[in-house]
């Protein structure tokens, strides 16, 4: 798609996962065998043709420039455009804001010559079609557009998510900021079409008035003098805002039906390219139900599960209904229920590791 | 003037007939290998591994594959500003051009692209075998013996010695004789197809042997003969490891069940010596409840629903319910049916196999079934060979 930049935002991001984001920022934790949570939004993009794509990190942000690299997986490795990673420039300081931070590389929008910038946030797992989105917002003349999506999730123990009025020929009327909504309601999925001279010009204009906030000081308290519209998004979409809803919507995956349209019917999801053998299956390899990627190593018996990236499972051990993040060894005769193992863990022999109806987590690199 | 010490000539142009059906489209170095690779992948990871950041890959039968898949060399890490990976096929230049006439021909007809990095060294490799070699190894023991020449062996068993082309040698390991396939083998030290030359020996030979009306051209039946001939310094080098020509269709389906053993002989998944491949980005792959696998490699992009025992599954490869696949080997894209049968089989890329087929023979006698490279052809119950649709 020409003249449109991809923003990914990780600057309103939370620690929602607990240990699984005490190290690297939400959008940079694994998901779905041999994923990062970006992959999506990045690939979502590259379907998109967004050639062009910003990430603004604001913490932790280590293992996400690690994982994107020169944007070569996801095609953006571009003289023209490409990945653009605009880190905080102020370390010292607390980010008051999004705004700010785009403020503080206005200069990457100055520069652009694209009219129109679509926003994401980095961790939500779903294909979004944005052709039809920035379709949509240039059909119906919009100043902004918001995408919402009727809640379906987990109920919050924190209001975290913000809650849109919606009129029926698709304006939004009013934004409720952090809200634990009911289900059915539109919950704004931090998603935004806007064109690129009105966001530079309520970057500078917020700036000036020391409002940093993008949702609240530039699309809410605008909703009287510009066109919002929104846009419906009723494709698969888990809300992850808590280490059950993170477990159950990786098993999700486990349902073919599922997998089949999400991995194999639409659009490639990239990743980081590990170039890993094959998963070796030895003969008293026991594997059902289960999603497995490359470079494992399985002699034991796996049920119900979701096995990264150069898993070793030895004999006699047991997994079920867990998650093993990458290079996870789990030694003879051990036996794992509903635990997610972060990565690098070792479980050592003859143990037992079992979680609740919320899983037990093992930290990265733990020994146990 | 920059220079390089040493670059790699691989030649990947044969045809790779004895593959039969397999190399019907495409050169026998991009085969699908090993579930995930393609035969080429060996020599450029081990060229990766070893140092060398210069290789010429010399192509002439159906190249499309193979260009298309070497590309820039991105993924062995051979894009690079001097050197890196190069596709060259046989040219026109001035006074006409030709085909490749046999190996030394087509490094012949190349000379002006190695002369442009003037190595000191070439390493000339080819790309049929499946193996991991640090060729700097091999180097160093070139400098060590001030070689001019060096040609990396391997001790084969005495029984198949003759299959194989011989050298044989002094207590020092120099070489006195070479042999190609005798039918009295007086050695069991084999030619692994990896040579080392002094670039200035090899050039003056391979102009010489151009303008020899006699020869065939070739680095096994001409130029190392004569290099023999003429009382220079020619070394076998021992390698020790899994080396395995699969220029067969039988020791294509053993190198694929080599890699299946408990401790296989050669180990795909070392952290230190990985192999890259091209095409890489597929989905988890997805076990259902149904499903019993063992002993077995399996790619991403699988979805297996089947009984998969003692075979290699490649990327994308859908088996279906109460499907049982045994000792064979599944190339990639396959989408195979329900209560499908296969035994002792390949199955080349992109095929469609329809429920309730049934391909090979358990027999221990029986030859290996190859199912050839073709679309939306279907196999049925009744005769396995049979075609409709």
């Amino acid at each position: 798609m020409d003249n449109v930049i991809g923003v990914i935002n990780l600057v309103n991001e939370k620690q929602y996962l607990k240990e699984l984001t005490s190290h690297r920022c939400l959008s940079a934790v694994p998901f779905g065998g041999r994923y990062r949570l970006i992959d999506f939004t990045m690939s979502n993009f590259v379907h998109a043709d967004i050639t062009k794509v910003a990430v603004f990190t604001k913490e932790k942000y280590r293992s996400i420039m690690d994982h994107l690299g020169s944007g070569k997986e996801w095609d953006l490795d571009r003289r023209n455009g490409g990945l653009f990673i605009l880190p905080p420039t102020h370390p010292d300081e607390l980010i008051k804001g999004d705004l700010q931070q785009f403020h503080d590389h206005i200069e990457f929008f100055n520069r652009s010559p694209e009219d129109t910038v679509v926003i994401s946030p980095g961790h939500h797992v779903c294909k979004m079609d944005f052709q039809e989105i920035v379709d949509h917002h240039k059909d119906s003349c919009a100043d902004i557009t918001v995408v919402y999506k009727d809640f379906d999730g987990e109920s919050v123990d924190k209001p975290i998510y913000h809650k849109y009025s919606i009129q029926n020929d698709g304006r939004v009327k009013n934004i409720e900021l952090y809200t634990s909504p009911e289900q059915g309601d539109s919950v704004g999925l931090e998603t935004f079409v806007i064109k690129k001279d009105l966001l530079i010009e309520i970057i500078k204009t917020c700036c000036e008035n020391g409002e940093y906030d993008f949702l609240k000081d530039g699309v809410k308290a605008n909703l009287h003098h510009l066109k919002v519209n929104s846009y419906h998004y009723k494709g698969y979409f888990p809300f992850i805002h808590s280490i059950s809803s993170y477990y159950k919507s990786n098993m999700e995956f486990l349902n073919p039906e599922l997998a089949q349209t999400f991995f194999y019917d639409t659009w490639d999801i990239y990743t980081k390219i590990k170039h890993e053998a094959p998963v070796k299956y030895s003969i008293t390899s026991k594997v059902t139900n289960s999603l497995v990627a490359n470079g494992c190593d399985i002699e034991g018996t796996v049920e119900n599960s979701i096995i990264f990236r150069g898993v070793k499972i030895r004999k006699g051990a047991v997994v079920k209904n867990s998650i093993i993040m990458q290079k996870g060894e789990i030694h003879e005769g051990t036996y794992l229920e509903n635990v997610i193992t972060d990565k690098q863990v070792n479980i050592t022999s003859e143990q037992v590791v079992i979680g609740d109806s919320i899983p037990r987590i093992v930290k990265k690199a733990d020994v146990v | 003037m920059k220079s390089k010490k040493w670059i790699a000539m691989l030649l990947a142009g044969g045809q790779g007939s004895r593959l039969g059906e397999l190399t019907t489209g495409l050169a026998k170095p991009a085969v699908p290998f090993g579930g995930k690779y393609r035969i080429i992948d060996f020599p450029l990871s081990n060229c990766t591994h070893s140092g060398i950041d210069t290789v010429g890959v010399l192509t002439q039968y159906q190249p499309l594959v193979l260009n298309h898949y070497v590309g820039n060399g991105r993924p062995w890490d051979l894009d690079r500003n001097f050197g890196g990976v190069s596709v060259l096929p046989p040219y026109q230049g001035k006074d006409g051009g030709e085909w490749y006439a046999g190996t030394a021909n087509a490094v012949y007809q190349n000379i002006q692209y190695i002369d442009h990095y003037d190595p000191e060294y070439v390493l000339v490799l080819s790309g049929d075998h499946i193996y991991k070699m640090d060729y700097s190894r091999m180097l160093k023991y070139h400098v060590e013996k001030k070689a001019q020449a060096t040609i990396a062996v391997i001790e084969v068993p005495w029984s198949e010695a003759s299959r194989f082309g011989l050298m044989n040698t002094d207590e020092e390991d120099k070489i006195s004789e070479f042999e190609e396939k005798p039918a009295k083998p007086k050695s069991n030290l084999a030619s692994m197809g990896v040579y080392l030359f002094d670039w200035k020996l090899l050039k003056q030979y391979l102009i010489e042997d151009e303008l020899d009306a006699f020869s065939t051209k070739d680095f096994g039946k001409d130029i190392i003969p004569k290099i023999l001939g003429d009382g220079k310094s020619l070394y076998a080098y021992r390698f020790e490891g899994y080396w395995k020509d699969v220029g067969t269709v039988e020791s294509l389906w053993g190198a694929h069940m080599d890699l299946l053993d408990d401790v296989p002989g050669f180990d795909l998944n070392d952290p230190h010596w990985k192999f890259y491949a091209g095409n890489a980005n597929h989905a988890p792959q997805y076990i259902s409840a149904e499903a019993n696998i063992t002993q077995s490699l399996v790619n991403e992009g699988c979805i297996v629903h089947g009984t998969i025992n003692h075979s290699i599954l490649s990327y994308n490869v859908h088996v279906g319910k109460n499907t049982i696949i045994k000792d064979s080997v599944i190339m990639p894209n396959v989408k195979i049916g329900n209560n499908v049968t296969i035994n002792n089989a390949i199955i080349a890329s992109d095929i469609c196999i329809e429920d309730y087929a049934e391909i090979g023979s358990t027999s221990p006698a029986a030859e290996i079934t190859v199912i050839g490279d073709a679309e939306n052809i279907s196999y049925v119950a009744t005769n396995e060979k049979s075609r409709i649709k």
